[in-house]
This record gives C-alpha cells, sequence and structure tokens, in this order.
C-alpha cells in the first residue's frame, strides 16, 4: 500500500489530502472537504494537470504584450512545451478577452485563449 | 478650484472600488464617481494573469484581468462615472454640513474638489520595500519588490533578470516564481524568516513544487553582493528569536533579488481624514457597517486590512456600497438602540474586521473576518458573547497567511444581548486547545 500526501489546489482552502494508492489504484481518498476535492486527488495522483497561464509578444497594441491561458486543463508534464511554444508567437492587436491566440498548442489538443482586452496603439 | 457635489465618491478603480460602486447603484445610488490613479480600471488584478480568481464570486476560475473585465462591464452597464489618471490628494471632513472634501487633480481638469454625502476608501495596499526591512549590503539595481517585477514582466514584457533569489514567501513572490520560470529564469529558491510560508498553500504546491523551487523556511538574505547589479545574496538560517545563525550562511550567485515582505494598507489619505486607525491591520477600524468612525466614511479591501483573495475583497466592497448607499437614502437607517458588542480577539487572533458590532445595524447574518497570528494545527476557534459560547469550531490548519472568517446569527446575537441587557458587549474570539 502506498500512501500520497497532497495538497488540494482546487480552492483556496488548500485541504490537506491522503491518498491510499495500491498496485497505482485509488483504494481511499480522506481530509478532503468536498467532491472537488476528491477529484482533484484522483486525477493528481494519477493524471495531473494544470491551467497553464502566460504572456505572448503583441504587434500594434497599446502594451508590448498580451495575457494568455490554455482554455482547459493541460498535462503536467506538458507545461513547459506549452511555454514554450508561446515564445514563437505573435499576436496582433486588438485583442479581446476569450480571443484563440493559437490553436493546439504543443499538440494537447487545447486552444490558447487571451485573458486580457489590449486595443491598438 | 472647481467645486463639483456628489453623493458617492469611491477613492479607488480597483475590485473594491468597482464591487463597492456596482453595490450601491444596484440599491439605487445614482450619483456616483470612482476616482482611479491609473490609466485603466481593474487595479492590480490587470497585471495578476495567473488563474485562481473568481471561484467564490463566479463559481469558476478566471485570470485577473477576466475577474476584473467582469466588474469593469457591471459598472458600464450601470452607467457608473468614473475618472482615470486621476490623482485624489486631500481628504477631509466638514463638520458642519457632514460632507467629505475630496481634493483631486488630473491633466484635464487641473485641481478640483468634490463634496460628498458620503466616501467608500478602496486605495487598496502597496508593498513593504526594501528600506523597510533593514537588509544589510549595497544597493545595487536588481533589487526589486515583487509586484514591481510582475508589472514589468506582464505589462511591460520585460523580464526583470535571469537568477532570482526571492526573500518572502507571500503569494506575490510565489507567482513570480512560476512566472519568471515560464519567462526563461532560474529561480534558486525562496526564504522565509517565518518558521511557516505567508502565502496560500495552492501557490506553494502550483509555484514552487510543481518546479522543484525550494522553500527555506527560516531562512533570510543576511547580505547582497554587488556594486551596479546584485551578484549575489547570502543567506543564512535564523533561530526562534528571527537571528541569524551563525555558520548556517551560504552565498547563492544571481543577479535579481525579488521581495514578498508583506502588504501595507495606503492609508495616506485616511489618516489626513482623521478617522481611527487600527495599528495590527493598518487599515481604519470600522463597525459592522464597514463605516469608520467618520459618519458617511466607509472602507472595503486591502485599504482596510490585507486580503489573500479577490472574492473576499469583492464580498466585503458589496457590503460597504450597499451600506453607503443605506446611508444615502436613509431607507436602512434601524433605530440605533445605542447597544455595542467590542470585539476582543486574543490568543493568537491578531485582529477582526469589523472591530465594533451594533445588533440593530447588523445584516441577518454578518461576517467577521480575521487572521491569526501563528500557525495553529487541530485546534478549535472559540467565540464567546458575554461570556456565552456561540461557536467552537474544529480548525485542521490555522496560519497567518489564510484569512478566517466566522458568520455571526443577528437573531442569535439579539437574543443573548437582550438576555443579559444594559448597552455594552463583549464578543471574544480565540485559539483553543482541544479537550
Amino acid at each position: 500500500m502506498e500512501t500520497r500526501e497532497l495538497t488540494c489546489i482546487r480552492c483556496p482552502i488548500g485541504c490537506h489530502i491522503t491518498v491510499e494508492l495500491e498496485n497505482g489504484e485509488v483504494k481511499s481518498i480522506t481530509g478532503n472537504s468536498c467532491p472537488r476535492g476528491e477529484e482533484y486527488a484522483a486525477s493528481e495522483v494519477t493524471n495531473p494537470v494544470r491551467i497553464v497561464t502566460s504572456l505572448v509578444t503583441l504587434k500594434g497594441g497599446e502594451r508590448p504584450v498580451v495575457s494568455v491561458k490554455t482554455a482547459g486543463d493541460v498535462p503536467k508534464d506538458k507545461m513547459t512545451d506549452v511555454v514554450g511554444a508561446l515564445r514563437n508567437v505573435e499576436a496582433e492587436a486588438p485583442v479581446s478577452i476569450g480571443d484563440i491566440i493559437v490553436k493546439d498548442i504543443a499538440g494537447t489538443g487545447v486552444d490558447i485563449v487571451a485573458t486580457s482586452n489590449v486595443s491598438k496603439k | 478650484m472647481a467645486e463639483i457635489k456628489k453623493d458617492l465618491v469611491i477613492i479607488g478603480g480597483g475590485p473594491a472600488g468597482l464591487a463597492a460602486a456596482v453595490s450601491a447603484a444596484g440599491e439605487g445610488v445614482r450619483d456616483i464617481l470612482i476616482i482611479e490613479r491609473d490609466i485603466r480600471l481593474g487595479g492590480i488584478l490587470n497585471q495578476c494573469i495567473h488563474n485562481g480568481f473568481g471561484l467564490h464570486t463566479f463559481k469558476e476560475e478566471l485570470t485577473g484581468p477576466e475577474y476584473a473585465d467582469r466588474y469593469i462591464k457591471m459598472a458600464e452597464k450601470e452607467q457608473i462615472p468614473f475618472m482615470l489618471d486621476t490623482m485624489v490628494i486631500d481628504l477631509s471632513f466638514d463638520e458642519a454640513t457632514g460632507e467629505k472634501i475630496v481634493t483631486a487633480m488630473n491633466r484635464t481638469e487641473g485641481l478640483f474638489s468634490v463634496r460628498a454625502r458620503a466616501v467608500i476608501l478602496a486605495m487598496g495596499c502597496r508593498e513593504r520595500p526594501r528600506g523597510a526591512l533593514n537588509i544589510p549590503g549595497f544597493r545595487p539595481s536588481g533589487i526589486y519588490s515583487a509586484g514591481t517585477a510582475q508589472y514589468y514582466t506582464n505589462m511591460e514584457g520585460k523580464l526583470p533578470g535571469k537568477k532570482v533569489v526571492i526573500l518572502g514567501s507571500g503569494d506575490i513572490g510565489l507567482i513570480m516564481a512560476r512566472r519568471m520560470t515560464f519567462e526563461g529564469a532560474k529561480v534558486l529558491c525562496v526564504a522565509e524568516l517565518q518558521p511557516y510560508s505567508g502565502g496560500l498553500k495552492r501557490n506553494i504546491v502550483q509555484c514552487l513544487d510543481d518546479f522543484g523551487i525550494p522553500l527555506l523556511l527560516s531562512h533570510t538574505v543576511v547580505d547582497i553582493k554587488g556594486k551596479r547589479r546584485v551578484e549575489g545574496v547570502t543567506i543564512a538560517e535564523v533561530d526562534e528569536n528571527r537571528k541569524p545563525v551563525p555558520g548556517s550562511e551560504v552565498f547563492y550567485e544571481c543577479d535579481t533579488l525579488l521581495l514578498s515582505c508583506g502588504l501595507i494598507p495606503e492609508n495616506e489619505l485616511t489618516n489626513k481624514l482623521g478617522v481611527k486607525m487600527n495599528p495590527v491591520t493598518g487599515g481604519a477600524f470600522v463597525n459592522e457597517s464597514l463605516e469608520t468612525d467618520i459618519p458617511g466614511v466607509y472602507a472595503c479591501g486591502n485599504v482596510l486590512h490585507v486580503h489573500d483573495l479577490v472574492d473576499y475583497v469583492s464580498g466585503e466592497a458589496s457590503a460597504a456600497g450597499k451600506n453607503a448607499a443605506g446611508f444615502l437614502l436613509g431607507k436602512t437607517a434601524p433605530e440605533n438602540d445605542g447597544t455595542v458588542i467590542n470585539i476582543r480577539t486574543e490568543n493568537g487572533v491578531r485582529y477582526s474586521v469589523p472591530s465594533v458590532v451594533r445588533p440593530s445595524f447588523m445584516p441577518d447574518t454578518l461576517t467577521v473576518r480575521f487572521r491569526v497570528g501563528n500557525e495553529f494545527r487541530d485546534k478549535n476557534l472559540s467565540v464567546y458573547l458575554d461570556g456565552k459560547q456561540l461557536m467552537k469550531l474544529p480548525k485542521r490548519i490555522m496560519a497567518p497567511g489564510e484569512m478566517e472568517q466566522i458568520i455571526l446569527v443577528k437573531s442569535k446575537v439579539e437574543e443573548i444581548v437582550s438576555e443579559n441587557g444594559g448597552s455594552e458587549h463583549e464578543l471574544i474570539i480565540r485559539v483553543e486547545d482541544k479537550e
């Protein structure tokens, strides 16, 4: 039996969750105070994911960069690939919240969307 | 000097000011003015491009600019007037008329004043600077407060350095550890003077653990090397009295030192107004209505006490906006029977907001927020009203970096207060051992 101690990140309470694993399978999850904690713990020990937030270069905008995020979760070990791929991206002003900046970033199947409004210079 | 009149002036157009304005407008106050010194509304949220905002308010996870945009849209829908790029330089109280005089200036209007029937203070906070930390060493370039580095990185697209040490485990420092790593910098470590982290658990997990960045608790920077640019810092362990342990020094070669050592409510205007201040929070003392000791002056958000979560700022600011509306429109003013409950915090609880409650002015449920002064595990949080235990809440963990709250039920409070009689009552919030 393997035991993993986690800090839940689904909300700011940060519950301390204990997961018991047997042969890679979740046997029990304790310490969470809501169903989202259980979901998080199960996912974190089997398939950890993150929302990635970063910036891309912006041409012709009132600011030289615009903030972006992955429109959904990406595997935790793909974070670096996602951020690396964004270094070569250049968007053009104006940009509005929710605009798709890159489709299917770094082969994750997840789009990159803008999270700020930046108008033209 | 031009002078205008307004029912409600809100100083600050960040999350607190926006939520207060939207709430007051929703209650029927039409003559509002938001005064903001930046060139855009939204305040510090604009540079907080990470996600995790809005879980409580919108039941979804937003980035800072997205969260700000929701409130900006609401303010636009209510057609609330605002002035940008405008600095409030003075605030005073005209006792004869009860008006608050807001003196401000900008490039188009020059110097002007606004006579307001009510004012909501929503100026936010600023970072504790190096000068307040007593770090020995030279004064080279490359030392930034974490929020300044965040501004350069996220708003200007300029990376402040390539090899970074962070002093202080406040949330902005943790967030910047991840942000600068994403931008290609190497973050060597985060040193924290206290034996516990000052930031939220989720940020330690997502911003440090995910990237293998060590968090050195009970450590501090004891020397900064470099005359023109930071060349490195020396970090030492500290003992229980926060004094460096000789022989524990380790030199870290780096070009940048970020400081994330706490936030200070920005209350210069509040002080000019002369309201009674709480030395623990650095903000004003307020009652259950978030009203200061000057009638019609309300405070909310980080200018009142530093929050961890913008959701709680929005909630608090909405209450302030609603209460200001009640004051202005006179429709919610209850009979003031003179009964007051003073809130005393002790045994690990540092302060509470509010610090005074008038039961007749309470909403059906009143949220009281507070912080503890140390890390507590498996303790009870106990609340007593006139010696009678109101609550005994078992807590797995309480930490200074995470704000706590209790909810007082008006009917219960009134019941005990009327049983005991008299006008002065005391509510105690304290940490206690489990039996």
